[in-house]
């Protein structure tokens, strides 16, 4: 195997783009080591994007906030603007792993792991956060629910990679709340998680809404159909219900260990239920 | 082909090589001879290979021993200073929050984290700081009560 640290973003996709064997983006390396240790994968290369200075920055933008691809998660919840911005976008990151893991892991990589039950990408979903994407061909720009595919695949082509994510500008009477049903207090991955992000007018409307789901389908979902019970209620029980049964007919879940398929379409729908009104709250709609 | 990292540990620059694909949990042991930090699980689920780099808590399991150029590395080796312990080994020893000692190294290190964030956690964000870290002896209790005192007293409260 091969290591590489290179400090700019061209030369991080000039090597990957001509790597001969398998290639493979070190940023945190809490997936991609245990996946290396474990004999699953065999990497020839591996570029760490960590010396790559614009990669470790959060950046406040003209156009919202720009997460730099090796930024840990820890580092998110130590930014104030952002953690007042995206409350649900810093929960969902900081509620990856442990401390130790926090202080490496990213939601780039988190991403670009493409685990349905990936528990920042449900957040970032309903944020309508996009990825830039870095490749021979130069950059392009897609919504994060494109880049994974299905279980740790993703749409990424040879020589690509992720430079950072970015997360749009908040409009007034604005919130998000993620939640996951994990059988554990803490240290453990979801069974069924959601996120809500949403919008508010004066009178405390919902005027757009966004509502993911993960771990219940090979990707995480959005589901505009959840979202679309939202809008233009304020949150009262009818629309709620709604909520709820469109987010339970979103469900393709798998049956196993930690979770059966009936118990994680019923749970879909109450954790999606319960960000929305966390996040009707911080919008501050009453 | 093994690479040359030259980096600093414990306040002292360290040079070692180490095989690319190398953990810093290896080199550290290995290489270095820091053997406070110890392999439990390999995969980040137990702590006990815990250090700090450039301030932050990680896994040294999780960790490319190349990836240590030019940063800081902070272990357990570095917390007493010459005789005297560091508070939390000091309460770690008088709350006999230890049997085995094999995750001890690891918890010290994380508290050390955690402290230094937040120098007066509740019980409860104690037990969310040190989730990363497990205690097959203890039962954890008498960690926690070794960390609040230890607190206690870097506060001078």
């Amino acid at each position: 195997m091969e290591y590489t640290a290179p400090e700019t973003v061209k030369a991080a996709v000039a090597l990957l783009a001509k790597a001969k064997g398998s290639a493979y983006v070190l940023a945190g390396g809490s997936d991609l080591l245990v996946r290396m240790k474990g004999g699953f994968i065999e990497p020839d290369l591996v570029v760490d994007i960590k010396r790559i200075k614009a990669m470790r920055e959060v950046k406040k933008t003209a156009t919202g906030f720009s997460i730099g691809a090796a930024v840990p998660c820890a580092a998110l919840g130590e930014n104030k603007a952002l953690v007042k911005a995206w409350p649900g976008v810093v929960e969902a990151a900081n509620l990856i792993g442990s401390k130790q893991i926090q202080g490496r892991c990213t939601i780039t990589g988190n991403l670009c792991n493409a685990g349905p039950a990936a528990d920042s990408v449900p957040a970032l979903v309903a944020a309508g956060a996009k990825a830039v994407i870095q490749g021979p061909k130069g950059k392009r720009v897609v919504p994060v629910e494109q880049v994974p595919v299905g279980p740790g695949k993703t749409s990424l082509k040879k020589g690509e990679l992720v430079e950072s994510i970015q997360l749009p500008a908040r409009k007034p009477r604005s919130g998000d709340a993620y939640l996951r049903f994990i059988p554990r207090s803490e240290m453990d991955i979801a069974v069924v998680s959601a996120g809500v992000n949403l919008s508010l007018d004066a009178k405390g409307v919902v005027t757009d809404a966004r509502v993911s789901l993960g771990a219940v389908a090979p990707t995480v979902l959005l589901v505009p159909a959840a979202a679309k019970a939202l809008i233009g209620s304020k949150l009262d029980d009818a629309a709620l219900e709604k909520l709820g049964a469109a987010a339970s007919a979103a469900c393709r879940p798998i049956d196993d260990k930690r979770g059966t398929i009936e118990f994680r379409t019923k749970v879909a729908a109450v954790l999606a239920k319960r960000a929305a009104k966390i996040a009707y709250a911080r919008a501050g709609g009453k | 082909m093994a690479l040359l990292v030259s980096t600093t540990i414990n306040g002292d620059h360290v040079e070692f090589a180490c095989e690319p694909d190398e953990t810093l949990l290896d080199a550290l042991r290995n290489r270095v001879g820091l053997t406070g930090v110890k392999e439990g699980c390999g995969t980040g689920d137990c702590g006990a290979c815990s250090v700090q780099i450039d301030g932050r808590l990680v896994c040294s399991c999780l960790v490319l021993g190349a990836e240590a150029e030019g940063r800081e590395i902070e272990t357990v080796e570095g917390m007493a200073d010459g005789a005297t312990l560091h508070p939390l080994q000091q309460k770690f020893l008088e709350h006999a929050a230890l049997q085995c000692g094999v995750c001890t190294p690891g918890f010290l290190i994380a508290a050390k984290a955690l402290l230094e964030k937040n120098p007066d956690p509740s019980e409860e964000e104690i037990r969310f700081g040190l989730a990363g870290n497990l205690c097959r002896c203890t039962g954890y209790d008498k960690i926690v009560r070794a960390v609040q005192d230890a607190a206690k007293e870097m506060r001078g409260a």
